[in-house]
């Protein structure tokens, strides 16, 4: 069984030491594109974590009490790509109707994320590390947090370096991926930690 | 066959997925640290790539349009997990080296890009070879850069010594800073391309116009393409 210092040490390691997107390149379409502005960049980050935590738990349940008992795990990958797409959707028509005040918040950002590679990367690094639906839960909220750290942090330097002066062919997306460097070279300090 | 030399030709040129389009690039950074396996991730992709807009194309006129994407990731999920079976099966050493990049192919925006933007309204033979084009385009970019990073990171290629013995390896470029590090490169080189090209007055549209820019707009890649996109308008 899992304790608390395991599920600690996942926390850790997910979050920041394996960092989603500066160690494992997952979710790198919405870390690049929505990060100009800290506040879009924190509203991303908040549907990213909603929407991984509970598709880690859907998808973790549903790989126990349907595929293993079926023995049918080699459908995982389809099986899980349509339940995160339908239950981004269904996320979205829920908001919608009961909570529109956070609906408006991250409306935007929700179907953006049904193609983010991370969702579906966490559902399947929880299969594949043997993790069980408490554990995977775990995992799938400490990634979404890893990535909200970065995507906030990538937000607020872009916003500082707006209006430096740069070599007219590294404006824009060089720039930036260069700061992710720099960033990932500093997230490397993180693997002394455990 | 003229059709299918042109498709051939633009997936691997004109329109390369990785050079040109900047299409894709979560596996195009993660799995290249070594030449062997961003030649192996290629390859995997490329087949799936090939076989879902063969089926698409030949499906085409069966899938009604407003459950198309939906109809298209089960296409592809479904080549995905055929291939990763494949993979365990044969190439082991390859499926552990990839991982889990490999289901994640799915989510590749070339593969679900391309169903939406030719196989969907073009017939079978054009379609395989459009697959085909693209997937030779990504494996060719991707086992570029593999090298480039591998001879800088290890001072090998293909994991044959290349460098003199003297040579110490930068080991940051096998890691995953590196990644960003060339990516960042490479789009500097795109900008200055499209820079001087605007000078004496070459349209370079097409140069980086995937997703690489802006989530929020990117609607016509099939990045960001909101799953039910029709139903969504008729409510409106």
């Amino acid at each position: 069984m899992n304790t608390v210092k395991d599920l600690l040490i996942i926390l850790v390691a997910s979050s920041l030491v394996s960092n989603v997107v500066l160690s494992q390149f997952l979710g790198l379409c919405p870390f690049l594109g929505v990060s100009k502005k800290i506040k879009t960049a924190s509203g991303m980050g908040i549907a990213v974590i909603f929407v991984i935590t509970l598709a880690s738990a859907v998808a973790g349940a549903i790989y126990e009490f349907v595929l293993k008992p079926l023995h049918v795990e080699y459908l995982q990958t389809i099986v899980f790509i349509l339940v995160i797409a339908a239950l981004v959707q269904f996320v979205e028509m829920f908001l919608k109707k009961a909570m529109p005040a956070l609906y408006q918040a991250l409306g935007v950002y929700l179907p953006l994320i049904t193609t983010n590679c991370a969702v579906l990367g966490v559902a399947i690094g929880n299969v594949q590390k043997e993790y069980d639906i408490v554990t995977g839960v775990v995992n799938g909220f400490a990634t979404a947090v890893g990535f909200t750290i970065a995507i906030v942090i990538l937000a607020g330097l872009r916003e500082k370096m707006e209006y430096n002066d740069v070599p007219e062919s590294f404006k824009g997306m060089p720039t930036v991926l260069l700061t992710a460097c720099l960033m990932a070279i500093a997230f490397c300090g993180f693997s002394g930690l455990l | 066959m003229n059709k299918a030399g042109e498709r051939l030709y633009n997936g691997l040129i004109k329109e390369n997925p990785t050079f040109v389009l900047m299409l894709g690039m979560c596996p195009t950074l993660a799995v290249t640290g070594s030449a062997m396996n961003g030649l192996g991730m290629g390859l995997t992709t490329a087949a799936v790539l090939a076989m879902s807009n063969l089926i698409i194309s030949l499906l085409r006129k069966i899938i009604p349009n407003r459950v198309r994407i939906p109809a298209f990731i089960v296409i592809i999920a479904s080549f995905v997990t055929v291939v990763q079976l494949l993979l365990k099966a044969y190439l082991p050493s390859l499926n552990d080296a990839l991982g889990m990049y490999i289901p994640l192919i799915v989510v590749n925006c070339i593969i679900l890009g391309r169903a939406e933007a030719y196989a969907y309204s073009n017939p079978p033979i054009p379609a395989l070879f459009d697959g085909i084009g693209m997937g030779l385009g990504f494996t060719f970019a991707l086992t570029c850069i593999g090298a480039f990073r591998e001879i800088l990171g290890a001072g090998t290629v293909f994991g044959y010594d290349l460098l003199p013995a003297g040579y110490v390896p930068i080991k940051i470029f096998s890691a995953a800073p590196g990644a960003f590090l060339v990516l960042a490169c490479l789009t500097a080189f795109q900008n200055y391309l499209k820079i001087t090209r605007a000078q004496v007055g070459k349209e370079a549209q097409k140069l980086s116009s995937g997703c690489s820019e802006d989530c929020m707009n990117c609607k016509d890649t099939g990045c960001s393409k909101r799953f039910y996109d029709d139903s969504r308008k008729e409510e409106q």
